[in-house]
């Protein structure tokens, strides 16, 4: 019983989390400028990072744990790196 | 896919079932009003739904499973919770004063122009720099 | 010889929440921390000043409630669009804290809770321009920011 509970509410959490990747990639690729495709950048690697523990749960294996950890790390720096770009034009002054 | 070969009991499984809903659930609408809202000001709160309670939602339903399963230490999670609460306000502030700047600097109205009293005073007859 | 003692402490217990606590993780943690602290020693010579330990934690439960609050605000807008008479516009507020670590934690409160984003302080003449995604009254929105939040970091960083 509880495995299917375990099994439908993972497997709908992991579309869901894949339709709002998709959404913030049309979000990035639409624009119109480009600030919205850097939060549209920023929006696709939190859910990226989402659903790869949702995998974790789903497999009960704990390597996609520092694969999430890692995407959100270097997640992080590329947003700000980008977003200094766009405010300054260069990355490192 | 391959379930976890632990047997759960049914309160552990109905209650991750239901944090890893509540978080998906608001991360996707997240990012329909990511989709769905006009200007850039708008869409940057629609985010923030994803990584305020859809990354909560999702870590509570794994720190669930992975203590009552318990095949590790639950700390991962909260280490990723944490650390994404502390950053993502860091990127948006970052990015909306790039927006600012940006919105500013071309003159596209929708931005609000920064008040007479926080710039430097313009003394009567001096050159300005030519700023349009 | 150990300029920032809480941080050093934190660093240590990342390093073994990742690793395992093995006496050799403790070692290495130590070792990495207290490099750490002395690099962040030469980055940023002020220290915060925090006065009461405990309303520290008063704030964290408040923002946790209007966090999760402030979610369901915002997925009903999303959903529903908004209600007659609600608009979303940028917001002027005067703040009275000027301390570093005071600002960066209301900064982090507000942005973190969506429906609102903090987009710009002037230190000049201590405004912050906010943007609210779902407005009614202006005066009521920088009254609760003023009440809930100001005053306990006023408190805290004394």
């Amino acid at each position: 019983m509880s495995a299917i509970i375990l099994f439908t509410a993972v497997s709908i959490a992991q579309l869901m989390l894949a339709a709002a990747m998709a959404i913030a990639f049309v979000r990035m690729f639409r624009g119109p400028r480009a600030q919205d495709r850097i939060i549209g950048l920023d929006a696709l690697y939190v859910n990226a990072m989402l659903l790869l523990v949702t995998f974790g749960i789903g497999t009960g294996r704990v390597i996609y744990f520092e694969a999430a950890l890692v995407i959100g790390m270097l997640g992080f720096v590329a947003t700000v790196a980008l977003a200094k770009f766009l405010m300054r034009g260069e990355v490192i002054e | 896919m391959i379930l976890a070969p632990a047997d759960l009991p049914l309160w552990a499984a109905i209650a991750v079932a239901f944090f890893l809903l509540f978080g998906a659930s608001l991360t996707l609408i997240g990012a329909i009003g990511f989709l769905k809202l006009p200007t850039f000001y708008e869409r940057i709160h629609a985010p923030t739904l994803g990584t305020s309670w859809g990354v909560g939602g999702v870590m509570l339903a794994s720190m669930i499973f992975f203590s009552v399963t318990s095949s590790r230490l639950v700390v991962h999670e909260v280490l990723i919770g944490l650390f994404i609460t502390v950053t993502t306000p860091v990127t948006f502030m970052l990015l909306a004063r790039a927006a600012l700047h940006r919105d500013r600097a071309e003159n596209t109205g929708y931005a609000p122009e920064k008040k007479k009293a926080s710039l430097p005073v313009q003394e009567e007859g001096q050159i300005r720099p030519a700023d349009n | 010889m150990l300029p920032y003692p809480i941080l050093t402490v934190f660093l240590i217990l990342m390093w073994l929440l990742l690793n395992g606590f093995t006496l050799g993780h403790f070692v290495l943690g130590t070792l990495v921390a207290v490099f750490a602290s002395w690099g962040m020693a030469s980055l940023r010579p002020d220290k915060p000043k925090i006065r009461k330990w405990h309303l520290l934690f008063k704030l964290f439960g408040i923002a946790f409630y209007d966090i999760i609050r402030s979610n369901l605000a915002v997925a009903a807008v999303i959903l529903r669009g908004r209600p007659k008479g609600h608009v979303s516009s940028f917001l002027l507020l005067p703040l009275e804290i000027e301390d570093r670590t005071a600002l960066a934690l209301l900064a982090v409160i507000l942005t973190s809770t969506p429906g609102s984003a903090w987009l710009e302080y002037d230190s000049h003449d201590r405004t912050v321009l906010l943007h609210v995604l779902d407005l009614v009254d202006e005066e009521q929105w920088i009254d609760t920011i003023k009440n809930r939040y100001e005053k306990l970091l006023v408190e805290i960083f004394a």
